[in-house]
């Protein structure tokens, strides 16, 4: 397709699993396996998924600051994968990333001036200090900062003046695509809204492009256009944000949003307690077939011996189900 | 005093915390009062800094050496507890009172296992030998449906999983019956399905117990699932208290009624428009707070009277609210601040 942005195709990132003396590999954790989706340009993908669905190691290998083991991601029209570390470096000047905790990503020692103006200078983008200056100015009052306070350091700024710090510094180098993992789950509530707001704003200033990744349902409903859902390492549903939240096909998705309590008593005293039982298992030693079999309430003989495709065309969306085989 | 009749299992009156920093006396927690009956489940909810968990811990006299409780008076049972001694502390901690904590992994004993940990508080409180604390940590482990329950006490806290630690947990607070369970934050570490199996758990558990719950979160949609009446905190204070529907239906405190409205929902249309509603600002800084109302920076119905501290009062039976500001009458979510739209606070 014309107008995609980032295709990535088949991604695997498995890491070795090394034991003994010799420390000889036993095996592999499959923390993604076989994972494809697809951004277009302006839009906003939600990635969603429990702790180990490996969301947060697809996002660091699209940026390749993980290696993946196999699979394509092509940006911007481009194969990034075969790119040596150096001719990586250009790449990823066009996709940056906002991180999940604004207290960890941010170094203490540094002005925040130099955290945003780190990649400026790396980059060789500042003609001399007073232009230096001027973009981070201007990338402050970006993102709602006062740039007279380019001299303090991170402590000196709240949670949600310390994210914006973050945005700040990931816009620096005008990127197209912007990854962001858990940007707003660290934050309170009352300052959530601010962040996503301004996530909002920003796209539609700069034409952004966002890979969104996160474990709060409500907060990606709200920002993505579409959604992928991951469980153990795969994708098992993508659709349109509406599609999803009204129809949602794979059981794995249904028992998710069952799960999230709504912000309404009186629907809460309404709405059935269907709640799946078990936990993720381990990515170690993932289930056969289909990976969310043996918590499944539907799953057939066929669920634990086949691994169901992912299939569908956009509009309706796609799914990996047993229960929804592909038409024809 | 002993108790009367139709006293609240818990009554705080006019709790008050202190913490000393280097950057002086914080008040964590001032004038809080709150109460909760047996049977039912009262949520705290607040932000990072509100002294929901002061509160909490307060009340099992668990603060660090750096707090102190300044005043107040903490009834349960009739008995006020800041008159106890450690001792009888001690023995109240884990057999009528319980808590459970955040995160489990770090709340357990790593080198103890789950069977020495559960049994713990019957052998303390109820004398029993290990024995019979064992017989009983196999039985409670399976009132949490841990499988095979009797074949993992001898497990350590890490051969569980996160949701079979806080599970755990729960086996350990329910061991010796409480009234009163404390729960703070005790999901927020877990995945979504899990949290949900987690919650109902407890719920069903003292709700057959007819102990009382504390239920101590930053979530919203945990709230309106599981509590019967909800007491919002802001800056150490109390703002509002209500039953959780009326809460949602008509929240009167300009805060609730913020964040009521900044929270994306699964529900709902979010076509319209992508901006959330924001409550301007920063959240308070506990070293510096204003003279009066501790929102009144952030709220748009300030107004001079604001600078005077507002007391809980009771608005109707059962709802008390903490603002000078009073909506129009018979406007009840219209009458709801409208929070400044797409506001890009500095």
């Amino acid at each position: 397709m014309t107008d995609a942005l980032l295709q990535v195709q088949d991604l695997k990132v498995h890491f070795p699993v090394r034991e003994g003396l010799l420390q000889r590999e036993v095996g592999s954790v499959k923390a993604v396996d076989g994972v494809s989706f697809e951004l277009r340009r302006g839009e906003t993908f939600g990635l969603v998924g429990e702790s180990g669905c490996g969301k947060s190691t697809t996002a660091l290998a699209v940026l390749r600051m993980i290696e993946p083991t196999a699979g394509r991601i092509v940006f911007e029209g481009e194969d990034v994968t075969g790119h040596t570390r150096a001719s990586m470096r250009s790449i990823r000047r066009r996709m940056q990333m906002v991180y999940q905790d604004p207290f960890g990503a941010l170094n203490p020692r540094m002005k925040v001036q130099d955290i945003i103006g780190e990649p400026l200078a790396v980059h060789g983008l500042a003609k001399d200090r007073s232009a230096w200056r001027a973009r981070i100015s201007e990338l402050m009052d970006l993102v709602g900062l006062l740039p007279d306070m380019a001299d303090r350091y991170p402590h000196e700024f709240s949670g949600g003046q310390r994210q914006r710090i973050g945005i700040a510094r990931a816009l620096a180098l005008e990127p197209s695509l912007v990854i962001c993992d858990e940007p707003v789950s660290a934050l309170d509530v009352s300052i959530q809204a601010q962040v996503i707001n301004l996530l909002v704003e920003l796209q539609e200033r700069l034409r952004l492009t966002y890979l969104f990744i996160a474990h709060d349902l409500s907060v990606v409903r709200h920002i993505s256009d579409r959604i992928g859902v991951m469980y153990l390492g795969r994708i098992v549903e993508v659709a349109d944000r509406d599609t999803l939240f009204k129809n949602p096909r794979h059981p794995y998705t249904q028992a998710l949003l069952n799960a999230v309590p709504l912000p309404d008593p009186e629907l809460e005293s309404r709405r059935p307690e269907n709640l799946i039982a078990g936990e993720v298992p381990s990515v170690r030693n993932p289930p056969t077939g289909c990976r969310f079999h043996p918590r499944c309430p539907e799953a057939m003989e066929v669920c634990s011996q086949e691994v169901p495709v992912l299939h569908g065309e956009p509009p309706t969306g796609q799914v990996a189900c047993h229960l929804h085989p592909p038409s024809g | 005093m002993t108790a009367a009749g139709s006293a609240p299992l818990l009554d705080v009156q006019d709790l008050s915390v202190s913490f000393r920093t280097d950057r002086g006396l914080v008040r964590a927690v001032d004038r809080v009062s709150l109460h909760v009956e047996s049977g039912e489940t009262l949520a705290i909810v607040g932000e990072s800094g509100s002294g929901k968990s002061v509160t909490a811990l307060s009340i099992l006299r668990l603060i660090d050496t750096a707090g102190s409780i300044d005043g107040g008076r903490i009834l349960f049972d009739g008995e006020d507890l800041l008159r106890h001694d450690e001792a009888t502390m001690r023995a109240i901690r884990g057999d009528r009172i319980a808590m459970i904590f955040q995160e489990p992994m770090s709340s357990l004993n790593p080198v103890l296992t789950i069977g020495k940990q559960v049994g713990e508080p019957i052998r303390l409180h109820r004398g029993s030998v290990w024995k019979q604390a064992y017989e009983r940590a196999a039985e409670l482990l399976r009132r949490v449906r841990i499988p095979d329950a009797s074949g993992r006490l001898k497990d350590y806290p890490h051969h569980f999983s996160g949701g079979m630690r806080q599970r755990a947990m729960i086996a350990m607070a329910l061991a010796c019956r409480p009234r009163l369970i404390i729960a703070d934050e005790p999901t927020t570490a877990l995945d979504v399905t899990v949290q949900a199996q987690i919650l109902a758990l407890l719920k069903e558990l003292t709700r057959e117990a007819n102990s009382a719950l504390i239920l101590i979160t930053h979530d919203l949609g945990v709230v309106a699932r599981y509590a019967d009446r909800v007491a919002v905190m802001y800056a150490g204070r109390v703002v509002e208290t209500a039953t959780a529907r009326a809460l949602y239906a008509d929240p009167r405190h300009p805060y609730t009624a913020g964040l009521m409205a900044s929270i994306p929902t699964l529900d709902g249309d979010v076509e319209g428009s992508r901006r959330l509603a924001t409550i301007p600002g920063q959240p308070p800084d506990l070293a510096a707070l204003p003279e009066g109302c501790a929102f009144a920076p952030r709220c748009p119905h300030a107004f001079e009277r604001c600078g005077q501290p507002p007391p809980l009062e009771e608005t109707e039976a059962g709802r008390f609210s903490a603002c000078h500001f009073r909506p129009p009458s018979g406007g009840a979510q219209g009458a709801s601040p409208r929070m400044e739209q797409n506001a890009v606070t500095r």
